[in-house]
């Protein structure tokens, strides 16, 4: 070992091959993450994005740390109707696995997940794993700027297949910038703050890696169409909603 | 260069080969210094960079964001990214993250030349 040891180095998760889902609600369909490996960027087939969505408490006084400490509690409750983030864990914290259900339209949910790859007091990073719509590593924060709180969602993705790039290229990313916007909008009025979210996107990379083609054999959103039409008791099941 | 707590130094290793040693913290403030080293490195067209990480002090999820970036832009260029000197730790976080498998991760910077093959 040549590097001395960190107490920072807790904020990291441990070492992951396969993710395992704790428990969950009896009306969350848990499908597409247990067994699933981590993908990230390098994994994933379409261009490579980094979008960045901004809002800044102004009239809150609270500070960064507050902020995230909130975040980390309550994560799926600022996000938007139409998508569930279920969380068997008292907090976002590293080595957690929470489920994600969300709309697709036609009453389709799409099941998929994350792993907290990091957190500390200011922001955690969520890496997604096989089949998710993106390979992607996301980080949450928030940081002190004149005096007020900023907070950011960044995220550096690709999609994982081809199917979902068609996707993302047909209104996708409207749909994904949406939800953040709205998600960090509900996060500032949680704390009195109004304002509108901003986004930037740039495209680091316009290569589609065509040897991760294959990904779609693990396309969360094929799996969970077929989920549905084996288990006719979903067919007529509400949207997600929060 | 330093910014914040990170300082990089690069050091041509032959025509082929350059090594950036990074000591300190590397996080998403640290872009600027480390793109502007990989400038200088690839200056005079080595085909292989090396990071020196052997005086890490800390890494956040900034600076594994910075490393996907980087080895995006080596990637797009023809180029081979390693990485040598890191603890047990961080190879651990570059496996959780799987770049280790389009980083090449070797314990000294002889071995990381061998395996380049140069």
């Amino acid at each position: 070992m040549t590097n001395t040891e960190d107490s920072r180095d807790a904020n990291w998760s441990k070492p992951v091959d396969r993710l395992t889902m704790g428990a969950v609600p009896t009306e969350a369909i848990n499908l597409n993450v247990t067994g699933k490996r981590l993908s990230g960027p390098l994994q994933g087939f379409g261009q490579l994005w980094q979008k960045t969505y901004r809002i800044r408490l102004e009239g809150a006084d609270v500070a960064p740390d507050q902020v995230v400490a909130v975040w980390k509690r309550e994560f799926g409750s600022f996000w938007p109707k139409g998508a569930r983030f279920y969380a068997p864990f008292a907090e976002i914290a590293p080595g957690e696995v929470g489920l994600i259900n969300q709309d697709v339209g036609g009453r389709q949910v799409l099941s998929t997940g994350v792993l907290v790859i990091y957190a500390d007091d200011v922001s955690f990073t969520f890496m997604t794993p096989e089949g998710h719509v993106f390979a992607a590593l996301l980080t949450f924060s928030a940081e002190a700027d004149r005096g007020v709180t900023v907070v950011q969602v960044q995220a550096l993705l690709r999609a994982s297949d081809p199917l979902y790039e068609a996707m993302i290229m047909m209104g996708g990313h409207g749909k994904e910038n949406r939800h953040w916007q709205a998600t960090l909008t509900n996060l500032a009025a949680r704390f009195g703050a109004t304002g509108e979210a901003t986004v930037s996107q740039v495209c680091i990379d316009r290569k589609r890696q065509w040897r991760n083609a294959s990904n779609i054999r693990d396309n969360a959103a094929i799996r969970s169409g077929f989920y549905r039409m084996a288990h006719p008791r979903l067919w007529f099941r509400r949207s997600p909603s929060v | 260069m330093t910014t914040g707590t990170m300082n990089v130094e690069v050091r041509p290793i032959s025509a082929r080969a350059a090594a950036i040693a990074i000591t300190g913290d590397v996080t998403s403030a640290s872009e600027a210094p480390l793109m502007d080293a990989y400038a200088r490195a690839t200056a005079d067209g080595a085909k292989v960079v090396i990071l020196d990480l052997g005086g890490l002090d800390y890494m956040n999820s900034g600076g594994i964001g910075l490393l996907v970036t980087l080895l995006v832009r080596v990637q797009r260029e023809g180029r081979r990214l390693m990485a040598i000197g890191l603890s047990d730790h961080y190879r651990q976080i570059l496996a959780l993250t799987r770049l280790d498998e389009a980083i090449g991760i070797h314990d000294t910077e002889a071995e990381a030349l061998a395996a380049a093959g140069l």
